[in-house]
């Protein structure tokens, strides 16, 4: 009976082999995928056991975790969640998190690897692991102005400092607060989510990273760096304007806001961007091409998908394949371009900066729970968007709008602020969106700022990016420059 | 004259209590780490816990000095260990069910049954002193064992609990008498297939190269099946019926080397349990919640669904390959944690590492088993030696197996480490038995001498009176 019972032992051997097997599957293989898991809340426990390190805004916790005596450990609180929510998004128990709580988890939790030493440390001296400080670029006050000047209007103001691509303010309105998503009564939460996925506006949704607005006319800043890189044209050449363009190929026309004239005919490209003439900048889109305008575009961030801040943005979209009638169009930022505020306060940033344009951040240091510095962002370059001499030819002519053009409501007494306005075309029965994109000092750039009115805010139909966008925008700049 | 020198056998008591210290060295290590990982603090009574495992492991490693001095020396330090590990694993979930205002104190209550388990054990080694003996209650086991199966559906004792008629509770103490059944049938196995291995081997005519049975002897083969099948059926026991079949398949082919038999067993429970699996919602439910499990609909099913396996994986996921560290994990978010889930609740706080230790631990326990079964010298003792390892290994594969997603769940608990008196108690008694047939695999063989009696010399038989076991023990 010998042979069977070496051979039954066999058996029993691969049996254990096969659980070995098994169990390194799951505990191994596939432990990043079950970890990952959304009905997994063991992460989240986990997470909740150990102190949660705070969003910082100037040298203030606006999100922080304090002891509580329930299981979970640690409650998060946002002091102001309102003004700040598209900046620390919400961390939930029952709804998970999202923009810097999501992006920023794991130096928050002391799980990233910036921290693997403190982690280290805190495991040979039996330290109880906490998060780290995520301290943001953010200027309470730019952000302060920037929510006030929303007031109750659907809209998005993105500030950033051109040298360097930090985000000063990142307003998305109706905001949200985020205590009320981040209670332990899962019932509470819940039914909070519930109403703000509901709410109109969608605050949940931040409309400065993760909305695509029609850019309208200050896309023209883009075709105009587009046609001043060409060579062929300088803020003095001529652009025929008249009152209606026909559209090549179509029997389509396109007219100015308010079907009037643009003053001249012809016109300068100048006194184009300061009236922001329609008529001369789609025959400008005609004569420099769809292709130019599209990598010009590119130049200034349009077509990445895979930009972030650490919050991912969506990509703003310049199309490809474009004919006649619709690089006409998309000159003037109708048809099918589109663009989030951050990008269109990148524009303003990269023209500021001497055309070079700083890739955007919003986590300016990491600092571990014994405020050991464990991560300082660099300033990187994202792209050189246009030449010095371009960058210094449209301050010059967005100087001009803001002086005696579309965007005077932005003129601050002792400081040259380079604007510029739009007004976007949306669907027919719905009011224009109202945009602003400038910067300020003119000569010494020290913020660059875009501002979006959702469909016109409080004025509907009679708004424009002038009227609307453009005061909101110079309450960002002397915030900035005041603080 | 050939003679066979009996030569000096090392006992192995020496080295087994030295296994014992490491074993209890591992047992109250891993309390005192759990008190640390939970409260920050060394237990209170880590002393007498420490004493008390002490004082149990050494008493039943002097029942065997004294009763069975040649057994294997390392089958009681490694039940020693698991039982350890299991205690402090069920003390740690206590301390998470407390902080959670759940039911809890499972381990004072398993603390007691360890008790019980080890004095039963040593009375087993005590009042056996030969396993043939066993034999003769051959037809008694198996009807025992029969009657333990059954006994759940009985009304009045027989209790339904977690969807399974597999409790019985006689004045407020309830247990799970197939835990008992599967030794029953180890023995009932043991007797009839040492009487008739012969026929059951050589009769019957040969198709495809396979050599089938007999029409006539296939009646207890299907007998045992159908009893399987029923137990999957009525008392919706798949674990049980699962670990009684593959007993009866793995002893019938010990018995005869026919791979016929396992063949033929095989495709038998697969078409039972598939049957089963169709006809009956409950059978069905559990293939589904194994084959779909991270399907949402199952997984959000209220009752039958795979929360509690997909809930474990996350656990052992979490943990990783070194795990969490006892007390850092949170294996109470996964239901029955203690007992049916404790292997998860050990990946998670153990890690891959832990675990596979822990599995090498079994595999090692039951190769012993085999190594007795294949020392000792008569049939019924291989056979019964044989399918007890058999029984220890098949129930870990079905419970680890079911945990990892290898098999469906089944009911089944993790031998000697999860919460359960039964089943603990069944082990031990499974390990007593192991270790007294080991006695009289690895003594010396004085039977050489009483085989070519020398004159002058007494004869000492090696355990009593001696059956007709000789011949049976080819080998």
């Amino acid at each position: 009976m010998n042979t069977p019972l070496r051979r039954l032992a066999t058996v029993v051997m691969a049996m254990f082999v096969v659980l070995i097997g098994s169990a390194t599957w799951v505990q191994y293989a596939q432990a990043d995928k079950l970890n990952n898991d959304t009905r997994n809340v063991r992460g989240l426990y986990r997470e909740y056991g150990n102190a949660r390190g705070p969003i910082v805004v100037g040298g203030k916790a606006i999100a922080f975790s304090t002891p509580v005596d329930d299981p979970y450990g640690y409650q998060r609180q946002y002091t102001d969640g309102t003004t700040y929510s598209a900046v620390t998004g919400f961390y939930s128990i029952v709804n998970g998190k999202s923009e810097l709580e999501n992006a920023a988890n794991a130096a928050l939790t002391g799980k990233g690897d910036q921290l693997f030493f403190t982690r280290i440390r805190d495991l040979i001296t039996g330290r109880k692991p906490e998060g780290a400080a995520v301290e943001t670029t953010i200027n309470a006050a730019a952000q302060a102005a920037a929510v006030a000047g929303l007031g109750d209007q659907q809209g998005a103001v993105v500030a950033i400092e051109p040298s360097t691509g930090k985000i000063l303010a990142l307003v998305s309105t109706p905001g949200f607060d985020a205590n009320a998503l981040a209670t332990h009564d899962t019932a509470a939460a819940s039914a909070a989510y519930q109403a703000l996925d509901a709410a109109p506006g969608n605050p949940l949704r931040s409309n400065a990273i993760k909305e695509r607005y029609a850019p309208g006319s200050t896309f023209k800043l883009v075709t105009a760096a587009a046609a001043l890189e060409s060579g062929e044209y300088t803020p003095a050449s001529t652009l025929p304007a008249p009152l209606a363009l026909d559209l090549p190929q179509t029997t389509a026309t396109i007219g100015n806001f308010g079907g009037e004239g643009c003053g001249t005919d012809p016109i300068t490209l100048a006194d184009a961007l300061r009236v922001s003439c329609n008529t001369a900048f789609a025959q400008l889109g005609l004569n420099v091409g769809a292709d130019a305008l599209r990598t010009q575009a590119e130049k200034f961030g349009f077509n990445d998908p895979g930009q972030t801040i650490p919050m991912g943005v969506v990509q703003s979209i310049f199309p490809a394949d474009l004919n006649a009638p619709q690089t006409a169009q998309s000159a003037i930022g109708q048809h099918d371009v589109q663009a989030t505020p951050i990008e269109m306060a990148m524009v303003s940033a990269a023209i500021a900066n001497d055309g070079r344009l700083m890739t955007p951040y919003l986590v300016d240091t990491v600092r571990s729970a014994d405020l050991t510095t464990v991560q300082v962002t660099k300033p990187q370059l994202y792209s050189t968007a246009v030449s010095p001499a371009t960058a210094a030819a449209l301050t010059q002519m967005m100087i001009g709008v803001v002086q005696s053009g579309t965007g005077t409501a932005a003129q601050i007494p002792g400081v040259q602020v380079a604007g510029k306005t739009g007004t976007a075309q949306t669907t027919a029965d719905q009011p224009p969106h109202a945009w602003f994109t400038a910067f300020a000092p003119a000569d010494n750039p020290r913020v660059a700022v875009a501002v979006l009115v959702e469909h016109g805010g409080n004025l509907g139909n009679e708004a424009t990016g002038g009227h609307v966008a453009a005061p909101i925008a110079k309450a960002v700049i002397e915030a900035v420059l005041g603080s | 004259m050939a003679t066979v020198q009996p030569h000096a056998v090392r006992a192995g008591r020496g080295v087994e209590l030295g296994l014992l210290v490491l074993a209890l060295a591992i047992g109250v290590a891993s309390y005192v780490l759990v008190g640390i990982g939970t409260t920050d603090k060394v237990p209170p009574d880590v002393l007498e816990y420490g004493l008390g495992m002490a004082v149990l492991a050494v008493g039943i490693h002097l029942v065997l000095r004294w009763r069975a001095p040649y057994a294997d020396p390392v089958i009681l330090p490694i039940t020693v260990a698991l039982n350890g590990i299991g205690l402090a694993m069920i003390y740690r979930i206590d301390f998470a069910y407390e902080a959670r205002g759940r039911p809890h104190g499972f381990a004072d209550r398993q603390l007691v049954w360890t008790a019980i388990s080890v004095v039963l054990a040593a009375a087993v080694l005590i009042l056996l002193r030969d396993h043939r003996t066993l034999r003769r209650y051959t037809y008694t086991a198996g009807i025992a064992g029969l009657a333990l199966t059954l006994l759940p559906l009985v009304p009045g004792i027989g209790v339904l609990l977690n969807g399974a008629r597999i409790w019985v509770r006689v004045g407020g103490v309830g247990f799970q008498p197939a835990e008992f059944a599967k030794i029953a049938f180890a023995i009932f196995f043991a007797g009839y297939l040492v009487t008739h291995r012969d026929a059951l081997a050589l009769a019957g005519p040969k198709v495809l190269g396979l050599h089938l049975p007999r029409a006539q002897d296939l009646g207890p083969i299907l007998v045992v099946w159908a009893a399987s099948v029923a137990v999957l059926v009525l008392e919706r026991d798949l674990g049980t019926s699962l670990l009684f079949f593959g007993l009866f398949v793995a002893m019938l082919y010990l018995a005869t080397e026919r791979l016929s038999w396992v063949i033929i067993g095989l495709l038998l429970f697969v078409v039972g349990a598939g049957l089963a699996a169709t006809a009956f919602s409950h059978v069905g439910a559990r293939f589904d919640a194994w084959l779909h499990a991270f399907d949402p609909a199952v997984f959000d099913k209220a009752y039958g669904g795979s929360g509690q396996l997909v809930r474990g994986l996350f656990g052992m996921a979490s943990g990783g390959l070194f795990g969490t560290g006892w007390g850092d994990g949170r294996p109470d978010l996964v239901p029955f944690a203690e007992s049916d889930f404790i292997v998860a609740s050990l990946g998670e706080e153990l890690g891959l590492t832990g675990l596979i230790a822990i599995l090498m631990c079994y595999l090692i326990l039951a190769q012993r088993g085999f190594r007795t079964a294949i020392g000792v010298r008569d049939g019924f003792g291989k056979l019964l030696a044989g399918g007890l390892a058999f029984i220890v290994a098949l129930q870990t594969f079905v419970v680890v197996g079911g945990v990892t997603r290898v098999i469906p769940v089944t009911g089944l608990v993790t031998p000697f480490i999860a919460y359960g008196g039964s089943s603990l108690v069944a082990n031990w008694v499974i390990v007593a038995l192991l270790l007294r047939i080991s006695d009289e695999a690895r003594r010396p063989a004085r039977n050489v001498r009483v085989a070519t009696p020398i004159a002058g010399v007494p004869q000492v038989a090696a355990g009593g009176d001696q059956p007709t076991e000789v011949i049976g023990g080819i080998s």
